[in-house]
């Protein structure tokens, strides 16, 4: 049987639940392992191993592996993967950072952001923006694997009994050191698990109508906010709400885009949204050859008006 | 200390890709290439280190198709001041290139490689974590600040990182791997007189034999297509039918 050994993206107390979308990725291959690798991470270890489909559950507690330095967690996952087959990581910034590192240092390529597994070494991965789907075989003794969360369904969070072992590893490689976090706290559903998310472009002008354009209609709908990439660069929001080929990739059963024109890089983030909903006072506007729902209308008249009908 | 940058060509993100009918790959015949967006930054960021004078000498190289020199001469002319073209007509996946870039660092000795941190063709986002891991040197991913505290023997660089949620920063002894993302900084365009006068800048060509690295691909490419296609809906009239229509779907 292949034996799966997946990453377990937390933050030293929550469970976070892209690893429930990367479990379902990794069920799909095998038996599937978590590694907790955190510091202080107890209440994390409890979550993982009560998350269905989860043979085991693999602990590696040291204040090294507390900020998921890539110098420090590559290591010891390479040693534990010994015992298995293949690795699979969320495609998160954590995934993307060490993923590649575990990879090199097996000697073997790795799969990026796959979208479906096709067979045992046969994967689907999107490439130019997601504007062609490639259908690979690797060719590699060991499998090194990040998925796309919006290709897996979340495998059930409970409903598991896994048996918890504590592990260690070589600790901290000395090569680097975190400094410190600017984390942008909210109250609203976090964007790539929100039910609805409602996006603003380069067409909010600033911060504050942003702020009194976007959030309100957020509000209304409990729905996660996005951004286009101009919306970001121009400050009006903060580069975690960037959602696209470089951003966050998105797949709510609702996606409304508010003064987004809709290039392909944008596109790229949210296209596989289950409805699409743009607002745009350009009827030529690109995003309108993808929405399944189009206003053509002025955002600063139609939005308030959408708020007060809700 | 000098910095490599390794700069990759690639479809212009501005062209809309189009897949080839056999299902082969994509179709670049007569498609405008250029440098991969995150490695002009990249050029930028290493540019401004040398302006600064953290830097004391800046080296582009690219493995790819002789026409990747182009994209070398469009380095040089953004200020970098030699450039290595490693040639192969082979399509060179991240390990490979990772293994070709940590054989030069090992000639050169760079104090720090800034690499574009994903290229917008294959949208692998691996060779810099890579080439970090094979140079057994850390790394500062997704990079939106980069600063420089004293020099390749003791020193360090701070990198700000776009991270899930938010930002973070990392402190990472030198010498080290950063990889760009999209805020880090403007690139600036090269002006006529650069660019006359990087035709003159010294580009030493190379093969992949030549560092002994086997580029053989890991990965077979089975098949290539287009992504289920999304057709375009309806307009509405009004905010009213918007408001029907968010009722219907169960959001309101
Ligand atoms: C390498 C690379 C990676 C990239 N990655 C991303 C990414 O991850 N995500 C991303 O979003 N972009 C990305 N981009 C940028 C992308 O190419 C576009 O520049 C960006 O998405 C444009 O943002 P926008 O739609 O908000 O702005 P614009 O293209 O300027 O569009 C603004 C829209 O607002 C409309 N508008 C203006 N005023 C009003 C009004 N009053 N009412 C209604 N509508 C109005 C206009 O008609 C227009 O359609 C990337 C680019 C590159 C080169
Ligand atoms: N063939 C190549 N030549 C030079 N640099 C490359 C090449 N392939 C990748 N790179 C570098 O690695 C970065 C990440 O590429 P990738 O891992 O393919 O997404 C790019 O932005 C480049 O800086």
């Amino acid at each position: 049987m292949t034996k799966v050994l997946v990453w377990a993206e937390h933050d030293n107390a929550t469970l976070k639940e892209a690893t429930l979308h990367a479990v379902t990725a990794g069920a799909q291959l095998g038996g599937v392992t978590l590694l907790v690798a955190g510091a202080g991470v107890a209440a994390v270890a409890e979550a993982a191993k009560q998350v269905a489909g989860v043979d085991a559950v693999l602990v590696a507690d040291d204040a090294a592996y507390g900020a998921a330095l890539a110098e420090n967690v590559a290591p010891l996952i390479v040693q534990l993967l010994g015992d298995f087959d293949a690795f699979v990581a969320p495609a998160t910034s954590h995934g993307k950072n060490i993923a590649p590192r575990v990879a090199a240092l097996l000697d073997v390529a790795q799969i990026s952001d796959i979208l479906t597994v096709e067979g045992p070494k046969t994967f689907t991965r999107p490439i130019y923006a997601g504007n062609a789907i490639a259908t690979v075989e690797s060719t590699d003794a060991k499998l090194v694997i990040t998925a796309r969360t919006t290709g897996f369904a979340k495998a059930a969070a409970t409903g598991g009994s896994a048996a918890v072992s504590p592990v260690s590893g070589a600790g901290d490689a000395g090569l680097s050191s975190f400094v410190g976090a600017e984390v942008a706290a909210s109250e609203r559903p976090e964007l790539t698990s929100a039910r609805v998310v409602v996006s603003g472009g380069r067409a909010l002008k600033d911060a504050e109508t942003f702020a009194s354009t976007i959030y309100p209609l957020a509000d209304k709908l409990g729905a996660g906010v996005g951004a286009s990439r101009a919306a970001v660069d121009a400050g009006y929001v903060p580069n975690d709400y960037q959602v696209g080929q470089t951003g966050k990739i998105v797949a709510p059963e609702v996606y409304i885009a508010v003064g987004i024109s809709g290039a392909i890089q944008h596109l790229a983030g949210m296209k596989d949204s289950k409805t699409i909903i743009a607002i745009n006072k350009d009827e030529d506007a690109p995003i309108f050859q993808i929405a399944d729902l189009g206003l053509v209308a002025d955002l600063y008249t139609a939005v308030p008006e959408l708020v007060s009908k809700l | 200390m000098k910095i490599l940058v390794p700069v990759k060509r690639v479809i212009d993100y501005n062209v809309r890709p189009r897949v080839k009918q056999d299902g082969t790959g994509v179709d670049l015949a007569n498609v405008k290439m250029s440098m991969n967006p995150f490695d002009e930054i990249a050029v930028e960021e290493a540019v401004r280190l040398k302006e600064k004078g953290v830097a004391t000498e800046v080296i582009a190289v690219s493995i790819g198709v002789a026409k990747a020199a182009d994209t070398l001469r469009t380095a040089l002319a953004m200020g970098a001041d030699r450039a290595i073209l490693v040639q192969t007509e082979e399509t060179v996946e991240p390990l490979a290139v990772a293994k070709i870039l940590k054989a030069i660092a090992a000639e050169e000795e760079p104090g720090l490689i800034v690499l574009g941190k994903q290229a917008i063709d294959d949208d692998s986002n691996q060779t810099g974590q890579m080439l970090a891991a094979l140079w057994g040197r850390p790394q500062g991913t997704f990079a939106s600040k980069v600063e420089v505290e004293g020099d390749i023997n003791g020193g360090a660089v701070l990198v700000t990182r776009e991270v899930d949620g938010g930002l973070e920063t990392v402190k990472l002894s030198l010498p080290a791997v950063v990889t760009t993302d999209l805020r880090l900084n403007e690139p600036r365009f090269a002006s006529l007189p650069n660019i006359m006068k990087a035709k003159s800048k010294p580009l030493a060509q190379k093969t992949p034999e030549d560092y002994g690295v086997d580029i053989a691909p890991r990965l077979k490419v089975l098949k290539v297509a287009e992504p289920a296609g999304r057709a375009a809906g309806v307009k509405v009239e009004s905010v009213d039918a918007l408001v029907a229509k968010l009722k219907e779907l169960g959001v309101a």
